[in-house]
């Protein structure tokens, strides 16, 4: 057991655990947060989606160790119900979801791939989602919020 | 019931129900439930089951019909809106909680609408409360009932005095029965229902706040994982607990049977300890080969249903000018939930609750106070949105293996399987093997038509008293429902078609009663239950994709036959007006130009494209829907894309518009998943498609097709279920489209680039010949 501190949305925690536990359940069990969650246990399907150094990682295979001091983002560090982020909206007006299990993969990773490069192609999005699932398939409506979201950051 | 009812409304509509120990030690007054439920402590009869007024003004509604992301929240809080005459945000519904909502059985087959929207249950409810108000303020002030209007849940009468439903009835209960006569509000009067209103739970979901079952949290919580079996039918030998001692924190081993767990203080060790646990296993029977397992499926004994019969098949055909024969192949497939199933339980002696992405919380209460002893009276489960489960999922198994394991530690126990166990052990949608035989006339019409099916069935959802119908019910040792080998009978009720067993073309006579949705006299339909390896359960459009998939393409290839046009070739053959109406806006939507599939001058190299239709009166009754696919077949690789779906749907009266797109469209790409690329797979032991990769599924970088929807708004019928018919005609449309596009006609799912290049390969062979 170590004493590792983290910095997730803002704030700073510090948890006792074995430096080898996937920073999932860190973030889930310890930190109480509900964004991020377990699908597959094996970065497969991007339900454990946050955003740590700019890139999207998925914390079911990262070891508590390898998280280090820069911030992690899990969906509600981007936003609340009250004042969601801009593709947060987007995805609100389009009424992008169904059973709303993946939406950590799918708005973390469109986001991290339009703040990398703002002008990315309806292809280069599309590649950067490849290893992203639905499965209730609201592929319609999440990529066209990501479209209205990525025009709007452009303009 | 009464004081936990009472305590619930003095929380003045929060959604967590304070609840006492005492309360339900206290005993219950059973009354036997409709939907084929067993009796329960709230009676669906007594209008304080489904509503009431808090002092406030808020109207809490109690349903036993949940929402996993189809929708169902929204809608019914539109509907209890609608009905009582209030706004929107005035409705707390609380759904599926067995201490409060009455006993609506299992939230499946597209039977929610039906069962909660027309004339009965949560609708009549809302009529009844609004009724029940308006008379109330009527004899209060002595004046007609019928000259009171409300508003946002102020009744005003004629002089012009006003009174609010809080006023009226705050806190206290109705004790009135569910009025059989109380009218509904006519759809031409909605202002709630029918408009498009996104689901209420939108901004929770998107910005990480809405809680799902894997978030729940309780005091003292321990993490739990399961040890299942390493291939089908294998038993515990023995278990080395020793093996895991040295994981920190870790808590128990649970041995019941062939039922093992692990229980540790963090999810981590949790994971650790099941995969670090040594177990010896007696090897089970073994699995049939998957690459004859199809062939061998008509060999097996059956349990056989005849659903209808005229006699005179053989004879039709042994006359008719041109005989069509094919057999059509479906594997199985996989609910195959995004997040793996979860449950938490806290069991006490005294009291015990579950809180379960469970479709069923009654059966679920019913089957866990079975296996761990307790009285059904101590009971609760509670229902929480678990990852969309598009039917019998892992959640039921997942809630016993959380009850067992907290009984055994005395703590709450949260489980969540691992990707492996949830995909290995579910409930999958049952393999079928489908033979038609049609006849046609000199006049290119269909004379008899000859249909039968090979199930596969093993188990499915547990109901009160089966636990044997999922996996951790079998490994406590309990059988699932077996398979029993018997001839059919003959047809003696009328036509019920509920798994699409008959074709929509017959007439379905039974005994001189016609319930088909077709014109084709001479028929029969023959299904044929077998028992499966997997454990088989309903998954959406349970056997209706599958036979539906048989009967739409073998209808093209009748009219290919007689080089007739496949809609022109349906519409001659239909009765249904419903189904007809359906298939004509589509066409119509589609531009759908009138000409023989396939194509005239196929290409035999590149990209070739097509068009295939393909149609469905959704259990024969609940639902209708009409499908055009646009597919790209690239001869060289054999990789098939999907262009467009034009698609027109008729539910009766449209609840919710926006709703009903969202499941129409994720239906018809959860079926072009489903068609292209979902099957799964086994060895001589084991389930091997047990991750995404060995189990295919279409990620977010599909190439999207463009989705064309056409609703039909019925308002003068009753409410249809609406969430399995898209997808129930979507890998027809795309066979019948392949083959538009290239004259080869694929008879099995998945449509793969292998299976096609394949197929094509042959149909060379052969024309060299």
């Amino acid at each position: 057991m170590n004493k590792i501190s983290l910095k997730v949305n803002g704030k700073l925690h510090t948890v006792e655990l074995e430096p080898e536990t996937p920073l999932l359940f860190v973030l889930s069990d310890e930190i109480g947060l509900r964004g991020p969650k377990f699908g597959c246990g094996m970065a497969q399907c991007g339900a454990c989606t946050v955003i740590l150094r700019s890139q999207v990682v998925r914390s079911c295979v990262m070891p508590l160790s390898a998280v280090g001091q820069d911030e992690i983002t899990t969906l509600e560090g981007l936003g609340t119900p009250e004042k969601p982020h801009p593709i947060q909206q987007t995805f609100i007006d389009e009424g992008a979801a169904q059973c709303g299990f993946c939406l950590s993969g799918v708005i973390l990773t469109a986001k991290a791939v339009l703040d990398q490069k703002p002008e990315a192609s309806d292809q280069e999005i599309g590649e950067a989602l490849g290893g992203v699932l639905c499965r209730c398939f609201v592929h319609q409506r999440m990529l066209r919020a990501i479209r209205k979201y990525a025009d709007a950051r452009k303009a | 019931m009464t004081v936990s009812r009472r305590n619930f409304l003095k929380a003045s509509g929060a959604l967590v129900v304070s609840f006492s120990a005492a309360s339900l030690a206290r005993p219950f007054a059973f009354v036997q439930g409709p939907f084929d439920t067993h009796p329960s402590h709230i009676d669906p009869k007594k209008l304080d089951s489904w509503i009431a007024v808090s002092a406030d003004g808020t109207v809490t509604a109690y349903t036993g019909k949940c929402d996993f992301g189809q929708g169902m929240f929204t809608v019914q809080t539109q509907l209890v809106a609608e009905e009582l005459c209030v706004p929107l945000n005035c409705v707390k519904l609380v759904q599926c909680d067995t201490s409060v909502a009455p006993d609506q059985g299992t939230t499946s087959g597209s039977q929610s609408t039906p069962t909660n929207f027309n004339s009965d249950n949560l609708a009549q409810a809302a009529a009844t409360a609004r009724e029940a108000l308006i008379n109330m303020a009527a004899k209060q002030w002595n004046e007609p009932e019928d000259q009171l209007t409300v508003t946002d849940g102020v009744i005003t009468g004629k002089s012009g005095r006003k009174t609010t439903y809080a006023e009226l009835i705050g806190s206290k209960r109705f004790d009135l029965p569910l009025s059989a006569t109380a009218k509904r509000r006519s759809p031409a009067q909605w202002t709630v229902l029918g408009k498009p209103v996104r689901a209420l739970e939108t901004a929770a979901l998107m910005t990480g706040q809405f809680e799902f079952v894997h978030n729940v949290r309780v005091p003292g919580m321990l993490h739990g994982r399961v040890v299942r079996p390493p291939e089908v039918g294998a038993t515990v030998a023995s278990v080395d607990e020793v093996s895991i001692k040295q994981i920190p924190e870790f808590v128990k081993v649970v041995v019941r049977n062939n039922f093992v767990g692990v229980v540790a203080e963090k999810q981590w060790q949790a994971v650790q300890a099941a995969r670090q646990l040594k177990v010896k296993w007696n090897p089970g029977p073994g699995l049939p080969p998957q690459k004859t397992f199809f062939e061998s499926l008509r060999k097996q004994p059956s349990q056989d249903t005849l659903l209808v019969d005229s006699e005179n098949v053989e004879q039709q055909l042994a006359t008719a000018r041109t005989v069509v024969h094919a057999t059509y192949v479906y594997p199985y497939q996989m609910h195959g939930s995004l997040g793996t199933s979860c449950a938490v339980a806290d069991v006490k002696p005294d009291h015990t609750t579950v809180w379960s992405a469970t479709q069923s919380v009654y059966p679920t209460r019913s089957i866990v106070a079975k296996l761990l002893g307790l009285p059904l009276e101590s009971m609760r489960v509670v229902y929480v949105r678990g990852s969309g489960c598009y039917g019998l999922n892992g959640a039921d198994a997942v809630s016993i293996d959380a009850a067992l394991l907290s009984q055994a530690t005395g703590k709450p126990v949260r489980v969540q399987l691992s990707r492996q166990d949830e995909m290995a052990w579910e409930n999958f949608g049952a393999a079928c093997v489908i033979e038609q035989r049609a006849g046609i006339d000199e006049k290119q019409t269909i004379v008899a038509w000859d249909c039968e099916t090979w199930s596969t069935s093993k188990g499915g959802r547990p109901g009160y008293d089966r636990p044997g119908n999922v996996i951790s019910g079998v490994l406590l040792g309990n059988a699932p429902e077996e398979v029993k080998p018997r001839p059919a009978a003959e047809p003696r009720n009328e036509l019920r078609n509920r798994s699409n067993l008959a074709p929509s073309y017959i007439a379905g006579c039974v005994n001189g009663t016609c319930r088909g949705a077709g014109t084709v006299r001479s028929e029969r339909v023959l299904a044929h239950t077998v028992a499966s390896p997997f454990f088989t359960g309903p998954l959406r459009s349970p056997l209706r994709i599958q036979n539906t998939f048989a009967h739409e393409c073998f209808m093209d290839e009748l009219s290919a036959r007689v080089k007739a046009d496949p809609v022109a070739f349906r519409l001659q053959h239909l009765s249904d007006t419903r189904v007809i109406d359906v298939l004509k806006a589509a066409a119509r939507a589609a531009h759908w130009e009138e000409r023989p599939s396939p194509k005239s001058n196929l290409s035999h190299s590149g990209t070739v494209t097509g068009r295939g239709i393909a149609c469905v009166a959704y259990e024969g009754n609940n639902g209708y829907t009409a499908l055009i696919a646009e597919v790209s077949v690239d001869l060289d690789s054999g990789r098939i894309t999907p262009k467009s779906f034009t698609v027109a749907v008729d539910c009766g009266p449209i609840s919710n518009p926006d709703g009903l797109r969202n499941q129409t469209e994720g239906g018809i790409l959860q079926g072009m998943s489903r068609a292209l690329v979902e099957e799964v797979t086994w060895n001589d032991k084991r389930v091997t498609s047990i991750d995404w990769e060995g189990y295919n599924s279409l990620y977010l970088d599909l190439e999207l097709p463009r989705i064309d929807i056409t609703l039909i708004n019925r308002p003068d019928v009753p409410a249809t279920g609406a969430g399995e018919t898209a997808i129930t005609v979507v890998p027809a449309a795309i066979g019948n489209a392949i083959f538009d596009a290239t004259g080869i006609r694929l008879r099995e799912v998945p449509f793969t680039a292998e299976r096609f290049r394949a197929a094509l390969q042959a149909a060379d062979v052969r024309s060299n010949q």
